[in-house]
């Protein structure tokens, strides 16, 4: 009894470490149990409020799952065609440069139909952040295979797992802006475990910091699961991203010019 | 930089560059294309970024730019794109979503013959996608035809303004003969750009309102029924307000041409032409192309003993025309494709083949 | 010595029983409920309050984000 009581004393206003930031909007995520989308949109959602920034900062959604990522944050936003969100970015960075403007784009939006509007709003090096999600398939339409699917893995359009020969490669779009000259911080993580969703929240506030410094375009890359289309459970998912996907797809930071200083 | 009216030789994609500017246009984004590459070029060189503040990019298709636009358009700046025919038809995504987004914006298609890659000469071939939607879903654009250097210029300014007013893409239907040919033209005064911003517009959520939104989706079915009738009363008050045409001896007309752009001028010479033979013939020219002066098309109807629908194309505007006269009288199509320009005789003359007939 | 100790409250009906929290949780103070949420779902609850000490990670790992983490120096 004096034990449910001490414990009870601890959930006091003034004893919260954490809890959910205010820039969420009340409505309940549409994303399935465990889905990764819904993690960094609080995450972004945490560094907005954090920095105070929500009456500077213009969101874009994409097609795809996260399209409604304008119902759950509370800021301004633009829904793009898919695959156009680097377009819409680009122009409203260089209509209103003292905003902070950030793309949110998963694999199919931008590792697709996007490619082109990715590659050259990174190629100019405009002063955006562009967040892609990697999951390694279509979540929205129903799990068909991404340009970003892992050899053998299957999907509802190669059921029998990807076949590189029939079905191409998987293309790693990270690695590629990481090459070009505009982009200025370029980086992989995760958010499937608490010290990674830290990594993420430290990359994606970096990239905000970067924004304002007008250092050119900023891309973090969070590889991230879909328990529903890859038919797990979340524990079970994320498991598997990390013996399959982390391979392909290795986190850490590809560009980050601050730190090679440091060393 | 003046404050005065300014007479100018110019290019028609020239004037729009210009006229563009004075109109104290926020940004312009554009890929290059014949017959139009004037409008990027001009404002490359002018460099309105270093005087008005506009911005101009060259754009990596005009998938982009067009998207560029609703990226803009959606901060509630006055933002335009530019292309012919083939670029048009790549912007229809882009231009279906800032329909649907109601965004306020201009697009200017200088026509080229087509289908497909087709010729870089004139044409009026795109009627049916500029006044039709052109992208999927219901809805259209406001449609200015420019049939001078004069109007190219005009209509930037007139576009953007009722852009604005009804938060609706408008676009200038030109061609390569007006696009290229060089006439005199009026410019105006430059105008500050606008400060203004709309209350819908994403500029940064302030704690004095609540976020905004730009975006064209509406899963729930009875919102997207609710949204396409606040559509069609939107289209139907611009129909009601915003019809525009010219006529030339209309009044006592017994056979009426109607023609816009390129195709409204030569039959302007092809009345004269008419009249001097003792036949009694007008042009009606309509200005806007959506709105389609249909009712004034449609009294004329009632007089007129035949209506000529003359445009350079297999046949579009003349479903438009026919349905303005219901078939009260005959109407006839004439027009020459390809990018060739109609002459004023072959008008005639085959009006007379009618008229005989 | 100080002593820390941590507790959670789960938002019940955000949440959408995923287990990522449990998995996170490095003492074993969260289980999965035996009735479900108003949306079918059984959701994570503080099973030994005693064990936690309110390091967040729960909450930080948690998509829907239902977590509070409340935490004293004893």
């Amino acid at each position: 009894m004096n034990d449910t009581n001490q414990m009870n004393d601890i959930i006091k206003p003034g004893n919260i470490v954490y809890k959910r930031t205010d820039l969420m909007t009340d409505d309940i995520l549409h994303y399935c149990p465990g889905c990764g989308h819904s993690t960094v949109h609080r995450i972004i959602a945490e560094i907005i409020d954090e920095e105070g920034i929500q009456s500077e900062t213009i969101g874009i959604s994409p097609v795809g799952c996260s399209v409604y990522l304008y119902n759950y944050i509370d800021i301004d936003c633009q829904e793009a065609a898919h695959g156009r969100a680097p377009a819409l970015a680009t122009a409203i960075k260089r209509l209103m440069p003292d905003k902070y403007v950030f793309t949110y784009q998963g694999d199919g939006d931008l590792a697709a139909i996007g490619t082109a509007e990715t590659i050259h709003a990174c190629n100019r090096g405009e002063n955006i952040l562009i967040v892609f999600i990697n999951n390694g398939i279509y979540g929205m339409t129903g799990g068909q295979m991404a340009p970003t699917t892992i050899p053998g893995m299957k999907s509802s359009t190669s059921p029998y797992g990807r076949d590189v020969e029939m079905m191409g490669n998987l293309i790693k779009m990270t690695d590629i802006v990481a090459t070009l000259p505009g982009t200025y911080f370029v980086t992989r993580q995760s958010v499937h475990s608490a010290v990674n969703v830290r990594r993420t929240k430290k990359a994606i506030r970096k990239a905000f910091h970067y924004q304002k410094l007008k250092k050119g375009t900023c891309f973090v890359e969070v590889v991230s699961n879909c328990p529903s289309n890859w038919k797990m459970t979340p524990v079970e998912s994320n498991k598997w991203m990390e013996e399959n996907m982390f391979p392909y797809y290795p986190l850490g930071d590809l560009k980050d010019p601050e730190k090679q200083q440091e060393k | 930089m003046t404050q005065e009216k300014e007479l100018r030789l110019m290019k028609g994609n020239e004037a729009v560059a210009e006229a563009a500017i004075r109109a104290g246009a926020d940004g312009y984004f554009g890929y290059p294309i014949t017959p139009q590459s004037e409008i990027l070029e001009y404002l490359m060189a002018a460099k309105p970024y270093e005087t008005t503040g506009m911005v101009v990019l060259q754009a990596e298709s005009e998938v982009a730019a067009i998207n560029m636009v609703y990226g803009g358009a959606g901060c509630g700046k006055k933002v335009m794109t530019t292309s012919s025919s083939p670029g048009i038809s790549l912007k229809q995504e882009g231009i279906s979503y800032i329909a649907g987004a109601e965004l306020p914006c201009l697009i200017v298609n200088v026509v080229r013959g087509g289908p497909g890659l087709g010729t870089i000469q004139p044409a009026q071939s795109d009627y049916f996608q500029a006044v039709k939607g052109g992208g999927h879903g219901d809805y259209h654009l406001i449609v200015l035809a420019p049939a001078s250097v004069q109007e190219m210029a005009d209509f930037v300014g007139l576009g953007f303004d009722l852009a604005f007013k009804y938060r609706n893409p408008v676009m200038i239907l030109s061609d390569g003969a007006i696009g290229q040919m060089m006439e005199k033209v009026w410019l105006g005064p430059y105008k500050e750009r606008s400060k203004d911003v709309p209350d819908w517009a994403t500029t940064g959520k302030t704690p004095d309102r609540e976020r905004n939104i730009i975006t064209s989706l509406h899963l729930d079915s009875f919102s997207e029924e609710r949204f396409n009738q606040k559509l069609i009363k939107k289209y139907e008050e611009i129909k009601s307000k915003e019809v525009r045409f010219e006529e030339f001896n209309c009044e006592d007309a017994d056979y009426v041409l109607v023609a816009y752009g390129t195709s409204a001028r030569v039959c302007q010479k092809s009345v004269q032409m008419a009249r001097a033979e003792g036949l009694k013939v007008g042009l009606l020219r309509p200005v806007t192309l959506f709105p389609f002066p249909s009712k004034r098309i449609s009294e004329l109807s009632t007089r007129a003993k035949m209506i000529l629908s003359v445009e350079m194309s297999s046949g579009q505007m003349v479903e438009d025309v026919l349905l303005a006269v219901n078939g009260k009288i005959p109407v006839y199509h004439y027009g020459r494709m390809g990018g060739i320009v109609t002459a004023p005789d072959e008008v005639v003359d085959f009006l007379k083949s009618k008229i005989g007939g | 010595m100080a002593k820390i100790k941590g507790n959670i409250v789960v938002d019940i009906e955000r949440c959408k029983g995923c287990e990522l929290c449990m998995a996170e949780c490095p003492t074993g103070t969260i289980a999965m409920s035996k009735e479900v949420n108003h949306k079918g779902y059984s959701y994570a609850y503080a099973a030994r309050p005693d064990l936690c000490i309110g390091c967040a990670n729960c909450a930080i790992v948690c998509p829907d984000g239902v977590i509070t983490v409340y935490k004293i120096k004893i």
